[in-house]
């Protein structure tokens, strides 16, 4: 069942310096139990596309193309149309828990408030359904917790507080914005163990944004990496981590050191990412791609299957059947 | 390593305590003693790299700060090339600062804002050798910048002007510029996009076999720390856990946290990530402020005994050339 459906998501943001294009022609489809993840660096536009998404956008941002809930437009719906979407229905955790967690108020008060807002429950019915889903949580002794403030709770702690209270009224589609990258290892396979359950329990679709590729390995189905503000290959995870035909796609998976094996030498990208006030013309990594022809620099790749059978696309102008052999294969001995 | 090289930096039981005030104390009640580091204990070698790996809080930083007396060791040895410094005057740590540099973990916060590149990069050689003449600093300055990948014309800017790779090899060329044999490195890539930690990662590895460099490389991410060193301590609430070469702590860990660590962290292979075992660490970290008795790691230890609050276990010899500290294992 297809729960979210995005096409051509732009995002513009209207500064000093003129119009900044943060996010452009981002589509996807996500059907229910699915995950998709989004990767890129900072400044890519993964936290803007889906912050948009959730009509969270800054003042001066503005978004295009539309973000299909069920069929229904979110962009443009009316404010209070979308509050009874947004919160209830489609939910999200963000990256930094301290700093969306409101610090003058119990975490009870915030849990509770969501419940009373969307499922007109009175505060003594909602506090229970609160404990229940700390506890689902693990967050031990919830219902002493629950009266606690956010600064009483340690990092990974609040940002169970956070997944909790995005799961309260049990969304179908879960945004996850870096959910886990101000955490230890240890509390980030702990919070990724609990959204793998929660998915099997409730079938909730997730949007998970992170920059590491080894959370998107374990969690997503469909992966989507950004750069620039663009698509540069989207398609099934194996598809995106085993032959990866993008280069910027083949370099970010070189450049990552790898736990389960000695690399004799990181192969870095050179240069650094665009500055998206002043984009590049033609593709935007064209700057940094060792295989750039003068073709790149001058005409904007489209986003196109790769053929050979795999549900995958991608934007590039180079032949898909030159592209050196995956990472993966070469180092077929693990 | 065999012992009849002479280590750089040798460390025996060092402990760094801090004075903490109660919550709700009174001015005159007694203050806790918040044991950050509590007993380490290794040697380094000349061209050699060290990593120090574990979760916030374990006092790896801590112990960073430690070693170039930026927080006074409260007991313990700490000897460079021999000489003992841990009851070192100012002065002679001054003159030990020349040969162990620090490269820190925010690069844009650990640059001053108001100094250009060169007043930043010179300042070291400014305060260690007032001899020299403006002129001969400024062409240092510019051999270094050069050296760590940063163009000469940029040498009048000032940090905010930067991106945070180039902040982090304005912090390496400020590390470099006294000619160092240790820069002791606090999380110098942890802030920064893969692609550009490659490069710093890269550069480090580079000046390391130039410059015959040793490095102490302090991350939480162990598939860097992996990478780039040679030996790796595993600390957890200010001790050593396991101390190994890279392949054997990697490969064949010993210790029951460092199994548990590596195998939480996310190999980026679907086929891999999703087969393989995640051991759990149950329940949170222990307040350092009132550690367990015993082997501090007992409460969230999978395989725990009644002996294991009774002894404190010391690292010891567990085959292969690792030691690790548990009574088990």
């Amino acid at each position: 069942m297809r729960v979210l459906e995005v096409k051509q998501l732009g995002v513009q943001f209207s500064t000093q310096d003129g119009t900044v294009y943060a996010v452009n022609g981002l589509s996807f489809a996500l059907d229910r139990g699915q995950t998709l993840g989004i990767v890129g660096e900072s400044g890519s536009g993964k936290s803007q596309s889906v912050l948009a998404m959730m009509g969270l956008l800054a003042r001066n941002g503005r978004a295009s193309g539309e973000v299909l809930f069920h069929g229904d437009n979110l962009l443009g719906m009316p404010p209070a149309q979308l509050n009874q979407i947004r919160g209830n229905r489609m939910a999200m955790i963000f990256q930094d828990p301290m700093t969306s967690l409101n610090p003058y108020l119990t975490v009870e008060r915030q849990m509770t408030e969501v419940l009373q807002f969307h499922k007109g429950q009175d505060r003594a019915t909602a506090r229970l359904r609160s404990v229940q889903m700390l506890d689902a949580v693990k967050i031990p002794e919830a219902a002493r917790r629950i009266g606690m403030y956010p600064h009483e709770f340690s990092g990974g702690m609040r940002q169970r507080v956070m997944i909790a209270m995005a799961l309260l009224c049990e969304p179908e589609v879960l945004v996850a914005d870096e959910p886990t990258t101000a955490l230890d290892v240890t509390v980030q396979a702990q919070i990724l163990t609990l959204l793998r359950e929660l998915q099997r329990d409730f079938g909730t679709a997730i949007v998970m944004i992170t920059h590491d590729l080894g959370v998107v390995a374990g969690l997503c189905d469909q992966v989507m990496v950004l750069y620039g503000g663009r698509v540069m290959e989207q398609g099934p995870a194996r598809h995106i981590f085993h032959t990866p035909s993008h280069p910027y796609t083949q370099g970010l998976l070189r450049a990552v050191p790898r736990m389960d094996r000695d690399d004799a030498c990181l192969l870095a990208i050179p240069g650094t990412p665009p500055n998206m006030a002043r984009p590049p013309q033609g593709c935007p990594f064209h700057e940094r791609c060792a295989h750039a022809s003068a073709r790149c620099a001058s005409t904007l790749p489209a986003l196109l299957p790769v053929g050979g059978g795999a549900q995958a696309l991608r934007a590039c102008h180079r032949d898909p059947a030159a592209a050196p052999p995956a990472p993966h294969q070469e180092m077929a001995h693990v | 390593m065999s012992e009849a090289r002479q280590a750089l930096l040798s460390v025996r039981d060092l402990q760094v305590h801090f004075a903490i005030q109660g919550d709700k104390a009174w001015p005159w009640t007694p203050k806790h003693t918040l044991k950050a580091v509590n007993g380490i204990s290794f040697d380094l070698y000349p061209g050699e790299t060290l990593g120090i790996v574990g979760e916030s809080g374990c006092g790896k930083s801590t112990l960073a700060r430690a070693l170039l007396h930026l927080n006074p060791a409260t007991s313990g040895s700490l000897r460079w090339k021999g000489q003992e410094m841990s009851s070192a005057s100012d002065a002679a740590w001054m003159a030990v600062r020349k040969d162990i540099q620090m490269v820190f973990q925010d690069p844009l916060a650990s640059l001053n804002p108001r100094m250009t590149v060169a007043q930043i990069i010179g300042e070291p050689l400014r305060t260690h050798h007032p001899e020299l003449s403006a002129a001969d600093v400024m062409r240092k300055v510019r051999a270094i910048m050069q050296r760590v990948g940063l163009s000469a014309h940029q040498i009048n800017r000032y940090p905010h002007e930067f991106s945070g790779g180039q902040c982090q090899r304005i912090g390496i060329a400020r590390a470099l510029i006294l000619e160092p044999r240790l820069i002791v490195c606090d999380e110098p890539v942890s802030a920064l996009d893969v692609s550009i930690q490659a490069q710093i990662v890269n550069l480090l590895q580079e000046l390391q076999q130039e410059l015959g460099l040793a490095l102490i490389f302090i991350a939480h991410d162990l598939a860097v720390v992996r990478h780039i060193s040679h030996r790796v301590m595993v600390m957890y609430l200010g001790r050593a856990m396991e101390l190994a070469h890279k392949t054997a702590l990697y490969t064949d860990p010993r210790h029951p946290y460092t199994q548990a660590l590596l195998s939480a962290i996310p190999i980026p292979d679907p086929d891999l990530e999703r087969n393989k075992v995640v051991q759990l660490l149950q329940g949170e970290l222990p307040s350092p402020l009132n550690p367990p008795s015993g082997c501090v790691f007992r409460t969230r230890c999978p395989k725990a005994q009644a002996v294991c609050a009774q002894q404190v276990p010391v690292l010891r010899a567990s085959g292969g050339g690792s030691l690790s500290a548990c009574g088990l294992a």
